[in-house]
């Protein structure tokens, strides 16, 4: 299903804009990642087009090109996994699963068919006729999953599905959450603030900052080519090279780097991995701290400036903590961005 | 086990307790099943007075039993919706109208009937029905119902269940039969049986507002006090007693389960 969103906007009764108006297109079987800091309205927006919120006056929401804004929830068809999951704890998993099979008056055994089905398919068979207070947080999860997915939504809408669980099974069903999508083959949109979960599950990625996308793009798009200064910091963590930019060059106070085009009123930055420590490099720096992580050292360095750089060095040594070191930083890796959107970042 | 002299008196304290409390009950119940209460034991035993009982206030009883279902119907049919209302809806008007609900606690049973009579004691067919006490016994008991649900029902995230059966494609009554009533059910069941023990022993209220021909259990028992020879109002006790205590019993188990679930939902 092909989600088509226009104008959408959330003003709460207090005042808050939690959302500014936002368009957003999802193709068929797409799976979309909402990423942002926390209170910056992805949970709102999800809300919005499950129907469980209604968006400001204007707003546009198209399934298929039908436009879904006056549908109240139930008559919505969409699937939604809950961050604290939701299940009703009345009905052991097999009920959860075929409540909503029950909702659509299928025959009986049609839904007990189904319901084997969505349940093989998650892998539930050992726990289908526990109730829910005997499931661990993982079960829950894909409980919550193949309940939303059973009755075949016209799109599935998670909110932090992993978010409630500890980060080890967090990365662990970070993996099997991405295939049982894929396999779904359905449209879904996914609620996250790690954006590591996002780049592993996500085709597109849609980040968020203060009630607005600040871009949406495929991860690498995102991670090679961000938009905007809240962009380039919140994905990939890229660090600011805070200096006077003239014409081709940038003068830090550790020294003068060549940029690959001029970006006059720009704004710096820079990613840890692409700061080297090398010999011939034109900036000094001073060695805080490092530390060897295994693949690779972490380098701390002051003096090129403002705020500390962070360096990933690899190779079989480091320099020592309070030593001299050059440090270069290539033209092409430099990101120069317009700084608008830093103050609301 | 430590005999101690402070043991030993802990002990006697509570046996001495205990017989203050047992000794004239037991008297009672015994005096309702001697043939002759004033020549004591010897006369012999006889279930003559509880027979007796059953004949003369047969009606009573069933009255009671009646008001007490009728009480728990509308109760329910109330008090249910009401609390799941409050639950849904917290904010500084739902406080109010659950302190609203819960005034005729503080009021005097005397003060509520005298209140009823007052205000429709001259629609004569209703003052005259049964009717009338039961109106008088729903006031008493429904804040009962409603907290006993509540607090059942806020123990729980009910917002997001119900949000879960509505992108399931369950309506407003679909969620209401599907997930509130079941989950709130221990909360329920407490309530039903504090209405139905309330209801059968009410006395203050129902003294005030009966008839000749609308007299429930207790006031029967105050009458046949009043008026009846000292084993049939022992007997009479006895009946009470057997129809009272199941229902306590119940009632403590109930509310114990319903506070476990409430407190295990809550973690
Ligand atoms: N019911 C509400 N009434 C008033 N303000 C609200 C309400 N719900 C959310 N907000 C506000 O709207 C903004 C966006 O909230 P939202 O829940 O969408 O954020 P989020 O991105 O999901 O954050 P998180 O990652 O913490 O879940 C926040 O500032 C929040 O305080
Ligand atoms: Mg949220």
């Amino acid at each position: 299903m092909t989600l088509i969103l226009k104008n959408i906007a959330k003003t709460f009764p207090g005042g808050t804009r939690a959302l500014l108006p936002t368009s957003l297109e999802i193709a068929g079987g797409e799976i979309v990642s909402l990423l942002g800091p926390s209170g910056c309205g992805k949970t709102t927006l999800l809300r919005i087009i499950a129907g469980l919120q209604t968006p400001d006056p204007g707003a546009e929401i198209r399934f298929d090109g039908e436009d879904v804004a006056a549908l109240p929830v139930e008559k919505r068809k969409v699937g939604m996994v809950f961050q604290s999951y939701a299940l009703f704890p009345n009905m052991p998993v097999r009920g959860n699963i075929g409540y909503g099979l029950k909702m659509q008056r299928l025959p009986k055994a049609e839904i007990a068919a189904r319901v084997d089905e969505v349940i093989a398919l998650c892998r539930l068979e050992a726990y289908a006729d526990r109730p829910i207070g005997a499931l661990s947080g993982g079960q829950r999860q894909r409980v919550a999953l193949a309940r939303a997915f059973a009755p075949r939504p016209r799109i599935l809408l998670l909110d932090e599905p992993l978010s409630a669980l500890d980060a080890a099974l967090r990365t662990e069903l970070r993996g099997e959450l991405a295939a049982l999508l894929r396999q779904f083959g359905i449209t879904a949109i996914f609620v996250t603030h790690d954006q590591d979960e996002a780049m592993a599950i996500a085709d597109r990625v849609a980040v968020m900052s203060h009630g607005r996308v600040a871009q949406i793009g495929t991860p690498e798009a995102l991670y090679r080519k961000p938009e905007t200064a809240f962009v380039a910091r919140f994905v990939g963590n890229a660090m600011p090279l805070g200096g006077r930019i003239g014409k081709d060059r940038l003068y830090l106070p550790g020294g003068v780097l060549a940029l690959a085009a001029p970006a006059d009123g720009k704004q710096a930055f820079v990613r840890a991995e692409d700061v080297r420590i090398d010999p011939e490099g034109p900036l000094t720096a001073r060695v805080e701290t490092v530390t060897f992580l295994g693949t690779h050292y972490r380098i701390v360095l002051s003096g090129i400036t403002k705020d500390p750089l962070h360096a990933l060095h690899s190779g079989l040594s480091a320099p020592k903590t309070g030593e001299t070191v050059k440090v270069s930083i290539a033209p092409e890796a430099i990101l120069t961005l317009s700084a608008e959107d830093e103050k609301a970042a | 086990m430590l005999r101690s002299p402070a043991k030993l008196l802990q002990l006697f304290v509570t046996l001495v307790t205990c017989a203050f409390l047992f000794v004239p009950t037991l008297q009672s119940v015994l005096a309702g099943v001697t043939a002759n209460y004033f020549r004591g034991l010897s006369s012999g035993l006889t279930l003559k007075w509880i027979t007796e009982v059953w004949e003369l206030y047969a009606d009573s009883i069933f009255l009671s039993v009646w008001l007490a279902l009728a009480c728990l119907a509308v109760t329910l049919v109330i008090g249910v919706p009401a609390a799941y209302g409050l639950a849904r809806n917290p904010g500084r008007v739902s406080r109010i109208l659950e302190e609203f609900i819960s005034l005729p606690l503080a009021i005097p049973g005397l003060a509520l009937a005298l209140a009823l009579l007052q205000l429709y004691g001259s629609f004569k067919g209703f003052r005259a029905s049964p009717a009338f006490i039961l109106t008088g016994h729903v006031l008493y008991t429904l804040p009962f119902m409603v907290r006993s649900v509540l607090s059942v029902l806020m123990a729980m995230d009910l917002k997001t269940l119900e949000e879960g059966a509505a992108t399931l494609g369950a309506g407003p009554v679909r969620r209401f039969i599907d997930i509130v009533v079941p989950n709130a059910m221990p909360g329920i069941l407490a309530g039903a049986l504090t209405v139905v023990t309330l209801s059968i022993g009410e006395f203050n209220l129902t003294w005030m507002l009966h008839t000749p021909l609308t007299k429930t259990l207790p006031v029967g028992l105050a009458d046949s006090y009043a008026s009846m020879r000292l084993e049939i109002a022992s007997a009479y006790t006895l009946v009470f007693f057997l129809m009272i205590v199941p229902l306590l019993m119940a009632m403590q188990w109930a509310s114990a389960r319903a506070s476990a679930k409430a407190s295990k939902a809550a973690q």
